[in-house]
């Protein structure tokens, strides 16, 4: 173990202005926000609080929201690492046209997004029409919520898994090959480990994106108490009763809930890196 | 030396924002902004043209209005939070008590300007689809087991809390005054609500645009703006005997214009709407004037007589605001009855 010197001779010094600049940036944008929420959610006492978030209204968006972002993450784990590996290993016309269209759930406004999937996905949309005479309803349910955090989950897990997939050479997976390995055991023992911290990386992102989304959901959503109703709007109806401290309440156990999940992917991709080595 | 360097930079910047601040003073001309709800759009589009000529007719000014539209209840928090807003034209008189309630508005401001300073006002009418298939009529029709009502949530919508009393309203009126019957009827009513959009403008959507459900309860003005303007002939404005008079108020942000200076310029765009030009851009973008003898009258003739109620038969706003749609309120609890 190095022991820690504050500065540490460099061939670009600056270590104490971009450390300071770091600080105050995380505190203006990050902590001081944050900070502001716990308070006002402290300004409730527990007789307060828990009706707010043991109501069974709440516990039904709590896992609206949880579930459909956790099944969205992790659908688009799997459809991410595809499409990552199409656009890395494949070269085709208009692959970059493709590439560049990945970033596009980045780049739109969420409400367009939202009134558009709602349009496409109705009874008598595009695609809900096909749907519509075998009794599937997709917009105004909780499928529809799903589709639209697959949708703006979907460029995450593209962008984290593309770079490490281009630095992975081919003639490992060739070597495999020589050594007898069959190509599902390629994959499942020679790339996977190596992608996996990637994936996971990918996963949280998307994951945290979606469970704090609220302009795309909010238009396919239907929003029915109990049914289709996710936490986020849950907040805008405090919001809207001018009772700040119960919204600051609802977006606080959000926060700790998203924390605990995330620090959990954490450790598992800690344990990964452990096990794998450096992916 | 550094030092120097970088204390030169800094007063460079600063006296360039000095430079371009003094700048933008040089070129202010007068301006206001008005906060206004989400169905307002086209009306104050037209009648914002007006008024600037108006203006410049009467004292010689350029003035640029900004208008600012969203879901009424979003909208005033924006103006509580920090916004400085000159005047707010607002969905409900409770949203502006909001403001009141936060110290921006002084109160009285409802008599400030004629007819409860509302110088339009609108209803609420159900809009079905073309040849009124399922064959709705009035507000009975909306709890049949084969209806489908398309509503935005009342909680994030203003114009949703007009539908919502309607209807109370309606059965309130018709059992003679019995609160429970009024109660179990807008239950079912909203029992037979598929999709809660949180404003007026996405339950249009919903409706017209993707085809859900049987019949919108609507502004009488969306409505209109649905029927002529969004998808001419699939639809079609059933106007029910009975519904509420919904009046959005206006009102001057008192503590803005003070700090501002803009109190004259603020009074003579809420003023102008009183006058007969205002009234005809009020009618011809589908709100019923106050002063109909100054519209079009085929802009009049297209709104039909019907017995309204208004809102003081529920005790003001600050009543039925705190008794419906507060927390735990009539609305919440048929939420969690059924």
């Amino acid at each position: 173990m190095a022991t820690f010197r504050f500065r540490e001779p460099s061939i670009i010094p600056g270590f104490r202005l971009t450390f300071g600049f770091t600080i105050f940036y995380l505190m203006v944008i990050v902590i001081i926000p944050i900070a502001g929420l716990f308070l006002k959610t402290f300004e409730l006492d527990w007789q307060a609080f828990y009706p707010i978030i043991s109501g069974p209204r709440f516990l039904a968006a709590l896992k609206l929201s949880f579930g459909a972002s956790l099944l969205a993450a992790m659908f688009n784990a799997v459809i991410g690492v595809l499409v990552a590996w199409v656009l890395v290993r494949y070269e085709f016309p208009g692959r970059r046209a493709l590439d560049a269209m990945v970033d596009l759930p980045f780049a739109l406004p969420t409400a367009v997004a939202g009134i558009s999937l709602a349009s496409i996905y109705s009874p008598n949309g595009w695609i809900g029409s096909l749907f519509a005479p075998f009794g599937i309803k997709i917009a105004y349910t909780p499928l529809g919520i799903w589709i639209a955090l697959v949708f703006i989950g979907l460029p995450f897990v593209v962008r984290s898994v593309q770079p490490v997939l281009q630095d992975f050479s081919k003639e490992i997976e060739e070597a495999s090959a020589t050594l007898g390995a069959s190509r599902p055991q390629t994959i499942s023992r020679v790339m996977l480990p190596a992608l996996l911290p990637a994936i996971l990386t990918g996963f949280s992102l998307a994951f945290a994106r979606a469970v704090g989304e609220y302009g795309s959901v909010i238009f396919i959503a239907g929003n029915l108490p109990r049914q289709t109703e996710i936490l986020p709007l849950l907040i805008v109806f405090r919001l809207e009763e001018f009772n700040y401290a119960a919204a600051a309440a609802i977006a606080a156990v959000m926060l700790v809930a998203s924390f605990i999940i995330l620090l959990a992917i954490n450790l598992i991709q800690v344990w990964s890196q452990r096990r794998f080595g450096n992916g | 030396m550094t030092l120097k360097r970088s204390s030169l930079v800094v007063a460079a910047a600063i006296a360039a924002t000095v430079q371009f601040g003094g700048l933008g003073l040089a070129f202010a001309q007068d301006a206001l902004t008005n906060v206004s709800y989400d169905p307002t759009r086209e009306l104050y589009r037209k009648y914002n043209d007006a008024f600037t000529k108006h203006w410049k007719e009467t004292t010689g000014r350029d003035v640029t209005v900004t208008a600012t539209h969203g879901g009424s209840g979003s909208q005033v928090r924006t103006v509580i939070d920090g916004l400085p807003a000159d005047v707010v034209t607002l969905a409900l008189a409770s949203d502006i008590l909001a403001a009141e309630e936060a110290g921006l508005i002084e109160p009285g401001w409802q008599s400030e300007f004629p007819k409860n300073s509302s110088p339009y006002y609108s209803t609420i009418v159900f809009l079905v689809r073309s040849s009124n298939p399922k064959n709705i009529k009035d507000w009975d029709d909306l709890i049949r087991d084969d209806v489908e009502v398309i509503t935005p949530n009342p909680k994030t919508s203003g114009g949703a809390r007009w539908n919502y009393l309607a209807a109370w309203a309606y059965e309130l009126d018709r059992s003679g005054g019995d609160e429970n019957a009024a109660k179990d009827f807008v239950a079912k009513l909203y029992a037979n609500v598929p999709v809660l959009d949180s404003g007026a403008r996405g339950s249009t959507n919903t409706f017209v645009k993707n085809g859900t459900g049987d019949v919108l309860l609507a502004w009488e003005n969306e409505a209109f703006l649905a029927l002529e303007e969004l998808e001419p002939g699939s639809v079609e404005i059933v106007v029910p005997k009975f519904s509420i008079l919904a009046e959005p108020p206006v009102a001057i942000v008192d503590k803005n214009v003070d700090e501002k200076g803009t109190r004259e310029l603020a009074k003579a765009y809420l003023d102008y709407l009183y006058s007969p030009e205002g009234q005809k851009i009020i009618a011809s973008s589908y709100y019923r004037p106050q002063h109909p003898e100054h519209a079009d009258p085929e802009d009049v003739a297209r709104f039909p007589d019907l017995k309204l109620i208004t809102i003081d038969e529920f005790g003001g706003w600050k009543e039925a605001q705190s008794k419906h749609f507060g927390d735990g309120g009539i609305f919440d609890q048929i939420y969690s009855s059924n």
